[in-house]
């Protein structure tokens, strides 16, 4: 008996090491589970409900689906998505690259200007909206100053006006990424293989021909990163128009994302953000399910 | 050795469930404290003359010995407060009261969420002191639910009197000579309008030119019945007109303008007008000026004998409790008594909601709204505002909204505006 005991001890240990990542994990799963993908159904579930101002789970079919894509802000909502995604990725990505390969050729107080060039990033959205806010207002910032100092015919109104206001919106995002597209594209440059440039320097190859052709191919993974990224942020970009402009002038500058919120907590249609939220995660879903892929098989292969 | 081992690494587990385990208890013990003869009030009443009209129902109520949890939750003109009540309600942990707003107290009615206040209302006469068109959201199906605060006024225009007197403008009787003011106002390099371009200000001058342009049964056929007839029509299409021709005289930087900041233009002598409703006269009187001296206010020319209206309810939750039972009847006859009554529309700037009351302490502006609400209640001209919630529901509200400030910030055409306010309106309510 004495002896069967540290056998049976060591079997228990055994199956406690077997069982013991699975229990310690457990709790986070279940929580996961519950909070994340109980409600992703949940939210799902609401889209084919009756619900206004409190959740009611009469099944309607399609209703709030069909509601929704005949809205008219849901509409505009979309559109502003669009052009506001677009120029947004497409500019960060592009004033990160100049910046990135600019700050690469082994200049001096690198260090600061890249300090610099981060610390937008430090800040919230609603500092950076607010901020802008100000700044781009006519009565208040950059229209005024000017013509305090005399330049009565300069005019920047984009703000207040309801087909440019989506631009300005634009520009500060731009503002407060392009310094993370550019540490990105930073960190890809440090890592491509000097000799290879060597060579190409060594056959007579101008330096615009050794980006084009060498360096920026290679930087491909940091494309494909920095675009995942920046459009899961447009997608989700609520706090940076509430600050800036509450989604005005009227509904000029409305995204999903507000109007999901506008939906669901002012208007009383519960059925109708739901659907929305559920368009929202389909989108982000198609956009960021095909990189998670590739970039877990790549490894093994 | 090893199942000592083994004991520890389950006390480790034990130790990691703890918090969970506390924090269960420790809500439980949250709900019993909060019933401890005192009431739990949720309401957006946070900025000065507001903050001041609570605490005179604070104060009353501690003359009663009731004890007071004030839960305020600010911003979104009440917005926010909202969607607490709901998770509160939701979570099945409601607060004694809150303060509502038209539609609201409908709503919660029609899930069984409320307290019947039909004692109070029958011991203090209210159906016949409270006006009819407020009885239709205080009450549901016959029954009292609402404890009605006060009455504010919408269709109000506040107007800088030194500015009127160096422009030589008299107080403009029809919508006529309220545009040539404006013009005068303009020529002479003022603004004319101040002008808050927010959804909901947009909407509260726009509800003001449609009862101007249509008059009260116009507005009320449009605005509260919803025919779509009356939507889309050659009188909606002269209201947009109007508003085109109002907004001519507001400056270029309005957009997104808060409506105290345009309050201080008049006060500051930028502008001529604001139309607001009266809880704009508390700007006024925060920067010591006088009605009637320093500043005026009267009905937007063309609504002189109609009042567009909202009010603020307080809604009692429904309880087992027989203590907080008694506690909410308490408030409701605290809330409907005419002393209490006077005293807050005192510190708020609106007219007592109780049509039997003597104005004398009011000012002179509280003096001739209370009137004119007075008259308009017998004449069936007291309507409810639509941009605040008292005309449609949250849905058709906000649906409106969005037709107005397209209207705004574009050059839509009126008579494009008309058919897309009818067909925002009939989508909404679909």
């Amino acid at each position: 008996m004495s002896n069967a005991s540290p056998d049976r001890d060591g079997g228990a240990r055994e199956r406690l090491q077997r069982w013991l990542p699975k229990l310690v994990l457990s709790p986070s799963c279940v929580l996961i589970l519950f909070f994340v993908y109980g409600f992703i159904a949940w939210t799902s579930y609401i889209s084919f409900s009756d619900s206004g101002m409190m959740p009611d789970y009469t099944w309607v079919g399609l209703h709030q689906w069909s509601r929704l894509w005949t809205s008219w802000t849901w509409g505009i909502a979309l559109h502003n998505i669009w052009v506001f995604g677009l120029l947004y990725i497409v500019s960060c990505i592009v004033l990160g690259l100049v910046l990135a390969i600019l700050l690469d050729q082994r200049i001096r107080a690198e260090g600061v200007l890249r300090t610099i060039y981060l610390y937008p990033m430090a800040l919230s959205f609603i500092v950076t909206g607010t901020a802008w806010q100000w700044f781009l207002n006519p009565g208040l910032g950059l229209e005024k100053t000017m013509h305090d100092l005399g330049w009565q015919s300069f005019s920047f109104n984009w703000l207040i006006d309801s087909n440019m206001a989506i631009y300005t919106v634009v520009i500060a995002a731009v503002w407060q990424a392009t310094g993370f597209v550019m540490a990105m594209f930073l960190a890809g440059l440090r890592g491509i293989d000097g000799e290879m440039i060597k060579a190409a320097q060594i056959d007579g190859a101008p330096a615009w021909k050794i980006y084009a052709r060498i360096i920026i191919p290679q930087l491909r993974p940091v494309f494909m990163s920095a675009i995942v990224v920046l459009a899961h942020l447009a997608i989700k970009s609520f706090d940076l128009i509430v600050a800036m402009t509450g989604g005005g002038p009227g509904n000029a500058t409305a995204v999903p994302a507000t109007f999901m919120y506008s939906y669901a907590f002012s208007r009383n249609e519960m059925g109708i953000a739901a659907a929305s939220a559920v368009f929202m995660l389909a989108v982000i879903a198609a956009l960021i399910i095909p990189y998670l892929y590739s970039e877990l098989r790549e490894p093994r292969s | 050795m090893h199942s000592n081992h083994n004991r520890t690494l389950v006390n480790r587990l034990g130790f990691a469930l703890l918090p969970f385990a506390l924090a269960l208890s420790t809500n439980t013990m949250a709900a019993d404290t909060s019933t401890d003869n005192q009431v739990e009030v949720l309401n957006w009443w946070t900025s000065g003359g507001e903050a001041k009209a609570l605490g005179a129902l604070k104060d009353s109520l501690a003359d009663q010995d009731i004890g007071w949890k004030n839960m305020p939750v600010a911003g979104g003109a009440g917005t926010n407060a909202m969607a607490v009540l709901r998770s509160r309600i939701t979570s099945g942990n409601p607060p004694t009261a809150a303060q509502v707003l038209g539609y609201d107290a409908q709503d919660w009615a029609e899930r069984d969420a409320l307290s019947s206040l039909d004692d109070v209302a029958k011991a203090g006469k209210w159906d016949e002191v409270f006006p009819q068109p407020l009885q239709e959201f205080a009450k549901y199906e016959g029954h009292w639910i609402g404890a009605p605060f006060e009455i504010h006024s919408t269709n109000w225009v506040w107007a800088n009197k030194s500015l009127m007197d160096k422009l030589g403008i008299e107080q403009p009787k029809t919508w006529d000579d309220f545009i040539a003011s404006l013009k005068k106002a303009k020529d002479a390099g003022y603004t004319g309008l101040a002008y808050g371009g927010q959804p909901w200000q947009d909407t509260t001058v726009f509800e003001n030119v449609v009862l101007a342009t249509g008059g009260a049964d116009f507005y009320r056929q449009a605005l509260i019945n919803l025919d779509p007839k009356a939507l889309d029509s050659d009188t909606m299409t002269q209201s947009f007109d109007h508003l085109r021709e109002l907004l001519k005289y507001k400056d270029d930087n309005s957009p997104g303008r808060d409506w105290n900041l345009a309050t201080a233009m008049v006060i500051n002598g930028k502008a001529l007008y604001q139309i607001m409703g009266d809880w704009a006269k508390g700007e006024f009187l925060n920067a010591n000026l006088e009605p009637g001296k320093d500043f005026m206010c009267f009905r937007t020319p063309g609504t002189q004998d109609a009042v567009t209206f909202n009010s603020d309810l307080m809604i009692m939750f429904d309880t087992d409790d027989s203590e907080q039972q008694k506690m909410q009847q308490t408030m409701a006859k605290i809330i409907g008594s005419p002393e209490f009554q006077i005293t807050f529309s005192q510190f708020k700037g609106s007219v007592p909601a109780r049509m039997d009351l003597s104005a004398d302490k009011l000012d002179v502006c509280a003096q001739r709204g209370y009137e004119q609400v007075k008259s308009a209640a017998k004449n069936h001209t007291l309507m409810g505002s639509l941009a605040h919630g008292y005309a449609a529901p949250a849905s058709v509200k906000n649906a409106v909204f969005d037709i107005i400030s397209s209207f705004v910030n574009s050059d839509m055409p009126s008579d494009v505006a008309a058919e897309q306010l009818a067909m925002a309106v009939k989508s909404a309510t679909s």
